[in-house]
C-alpha cells in the first residue's frame, strides 16, 4: 500500500501545487480543485489500480485524504480477491 | 503512434456518412424552418442503433469506441447540428445512467434508452442558473414514499419529445440528480421558440409545481449530483460537441469548395481569387486541428486516462471556436446568397455560435483550460525543462 500512496501523492501534486500534502490532511477543505476534480479523480483511481468505483464507493469519507483513498482501495481489492 | 482509422471505424465511418448524405442532408433545413425533427427521423436514428450508439452491446447498444461514437457525431453535425444535439444529450444520460444509475435504472432504462424507445433529454440549466451550475434553485423534498420537486428548467433540448429527463435539484441543500419521467403528476412542458440556432432541437421548459417522483429514481447519491453525475454527463456531451463542431466547419468547407468552383467574378472563378484562397487555407487548416484535438480526446477516453476530461475541454472549445469562424468564412463567400434561406451556410453560422455556449461557455473552458495548463506546467511531478524554469521563479 505504500506504492499507492505514493501514486495518489504524485497524481494529488499536480492539483495541490508545492504544498506537501498530509496523508491524513482533508483535501476538499483545501478549497484547490474545480469541478472537474472530482471525476478526473474517479478516472485516475479507476485507470492506476484497475478497478471501478461505484455508486455505493461515493462517499466524501472514502476520497477525503490519501490515507482514505488507500483504505478503499485496500477494502475493494480485498472484496475482488475475496469473489 | 498511429492516428490512422482502424478498417472498422473506417466502414462505419462510410456508414455514417451514406446516412447523413441520403436521411439528413436534403431536409435539414426545411427541419430548421419548421423549429420541428420529425419522428420518422428519429425513428430512423434509432434503427441504425445510433442512439444507443456508446452503450455496451449488452444492454442493447452498439458498442462504438470513443473514435467511431466521434464520428457519428461529427458526420450527423455536418448534416444537422439539431439532430446532433439529440445524440449528444440522449447519450449523456444514457452514459450517466451507465455510470451511476442504481442496478434497477440500469436493467430497466439502458435497454430503452439504446433501443430509442424511450428518449432523455439532460435538465440542468434554469431561468437564473446557467454557468453557476451548483446554485441550481430547483428543490426535491422527500416526503414519505416519494421526492417532491418544485422550480423550473429552461432551454431543455429536446425536452418537447423526451420520455425522461435527467433533472437536478438540491435535496437538502445538495445537488443531487434524479429521473423524471414525462407523465408524473406536477410537471408542465413549454415548448421555446425563436431560437438562434439549432432550431430544430425542440427546446422545452421545464415546469416543476409539487412534482411528485418514486425514491428509487434518485441517481447515484444525494450530494454527487453535481460533482459526478453532470460532470461525468457533461464530459459526454463535449465530446460530442466537439465532434458535432468538426462536421458543421466540414459542412461549410464542402459549400465553399463547391460553390467557389462554380461561381464566377471578374471573370474567373471565385477559387482563383487569392483572398478566396486565404479563406479556404484558414479553414482547412483549423478544420484539421480541431479534429486532431478530437482524436487525441478519443484515443485518452478508450485509454479511461484522466487527462481525458481536460483534452476534451480543449478539443471543444477549438472545434467550437473553429466552427463560428470557419462558418463566419463561408457566408462571406457566399455573399448575398449565404445570407438566403436558400443556402445552408447561414445555417450552420446560427449554429456554431450556439456551439460556443452550450456545455460550458467558451470563458468557462478557458479557466478551466488556464488551470490545466498551470497544473501541467507548475505543479506536475514530470516537470519539462522549460517548467522547471517557470517553477524556479515562483
Amino acid at each position: 500500500m505504500k506504492a499507492a500512496k505514493s501514486r495518489i501523492k504524485n497524481f494529488l501534486a499536480q492539483y495541490f501545487g508545492d504544498r506537501e500534502l498530509q496523508d491524513d490532511e482533508n483535501i476538499f477543505a483545501l478549497g484547490f480543485v474545480n469541478s472537474m476534480f472530482a471525476m478526473q479523480l474517479v478516472l485516475f483511481i479507476e485507470k492506476e489500480f484497475e478497478i471501478t468505483i461505484e455508486n455505493e464507493d461515493l462517499d466524501l469519507e472514502n476520497f477525503k485524504s490519501i490515507n482514505a483513498m488507500v483504505n478503499l482501495l485496500d477494502r475493494k481489492t480485498t472484496v475482488v480477491a475475496g469473489n | 503512434m498511429n492516428l490512422e482509422l482502424t478498417t472498422q471505424q473506417k466502414q462505419a465511418q462510410s456508414e455514417f456518412k451514406a446516412f447523413v448524405n441520403e436521411e439528413i442532408i436534403p431536409h435539414a433545413n426545411q427541419y430548421d424552418r419548421q423549429e420541428h425533427t420529425p419522428n420518422e427521423l428519429i425513428e430512423k436514428l434509432a434503427q441504425k442503433g445510433y442512439l444507443g450508439a456508446a452503450l455496451p452491446k449488452d444492454k442493447g447498444g452498439r458498442g462504438m469506441d470513443a473514435i467511431a461514437f466521434g464520428l457519428l457525431n461529427e458526420e450527423i453535425g455536418r448534416g444537422c447540428s439539431s439532430l446532433r444535439s439529440l445524440l449528444t444529450v440522449h447519450n449523456m444520460v444514457s452514459q450517466a445512467l451507465l455510470k451511476w444509475g442504481n442496478r434497477f435504472q440500469k436493467e430497466n432504462w439502458l435497454p430503452k434508452l439504446a433501443s430509442g424507445e424511450v428518449i432523455a433529454a439532460f435538465a440542468l440549466s434554469e431561468p437564473n442558473v446557467g454557468s453557476d451550475a451548483k446554485s441550481i434553485e430547483t428543490t426535491a423534498t422527500r416526503a414519505e414514499n416519494f421526492y417532491i420537486l418544485n422550480g423550473q428548467k429552461k432551454w431543455i433540448t429536446y425536452g418537447q419529445i423526451a420520455d425522461v429527463f435527467l433533472v437536478f435539484a438540491q435535496n437538502e441543500g445538495k445537488p443531487t440528480a434524479f429521473l423524471l419521467e414525462k407523465n408524473s403528476p406536477g410537471l408542465t412542458i413549454k415548448p421555446i421558440f425563436g431560437m438562434l440556432g439549432t432550431r430544430a432541437s425542440m427546446l422545452a421548459e421545464l415546469h416543476l409545481n409539487g412534482c411528485k417522483i418514486p425514491l428509487e429514481n434518485l441517481v447515484c447519491r444525494q450530494g454527487f449530483g453535481f460533482s459526478h453525475v453532470a460532470s461525468s454527463a457533461l464530459d459526454y456531451g463535449r465530446y460530442s460537441v466537439a465532434w458535432g463542431c468538426v462536421g458543421i466547419a466540414q459542412a461549410c468547407l464542402e459549400a465553399c469548395i463547391q460553390y467557389t468552383n462554380q461561381r464566377q467574378q471578374f471573370g474567373v472563378y471565385l477559387k482563383e481569387h487569392q483572398l478566396i484562397q486565404q479563406m479556404i487555407a484558414e479553414m482547412l487548416v483549423n478544420i484539421k486541428a480541431s479534429r486532431l484535438l478530437c482524436y487525441q480526446a478519443g484515443y485518452l477516453r478508450d485509454n479511461g486516462d484522466p487527462k481525458s476530461i481536460m483534452e476534451t475541454s480543449i478539443a471543444k472549445y477549438f472545434a467550437s471556436i473553429t466552427a463560428t469562424k470557419t462558418a463566419n468564412k463561408a457566408v462571406q463567400i457566399h455573399g448575398a446568397n449565404g445570407c438566403s434561406s436558400e443556402y445552408s451556410v447561414q445555417r450552420y453560422l446560427r449554429d456554431a455560435k450556439i456551439m460556443e455556449i452550450i456545455e460550458g461557455s467558451n470563458q468557462i473552458q478557458q479557466i478551466t483550460i488556464a488551470e490545466y495548463g498551470y497544473q501541467e506546467y507548475l505543479f506536475s511531478p514530470n516537470l519539462p525543462v522549460i517548467s522547471q524554469e517557470l517553477t524556479a521563479r515562483i
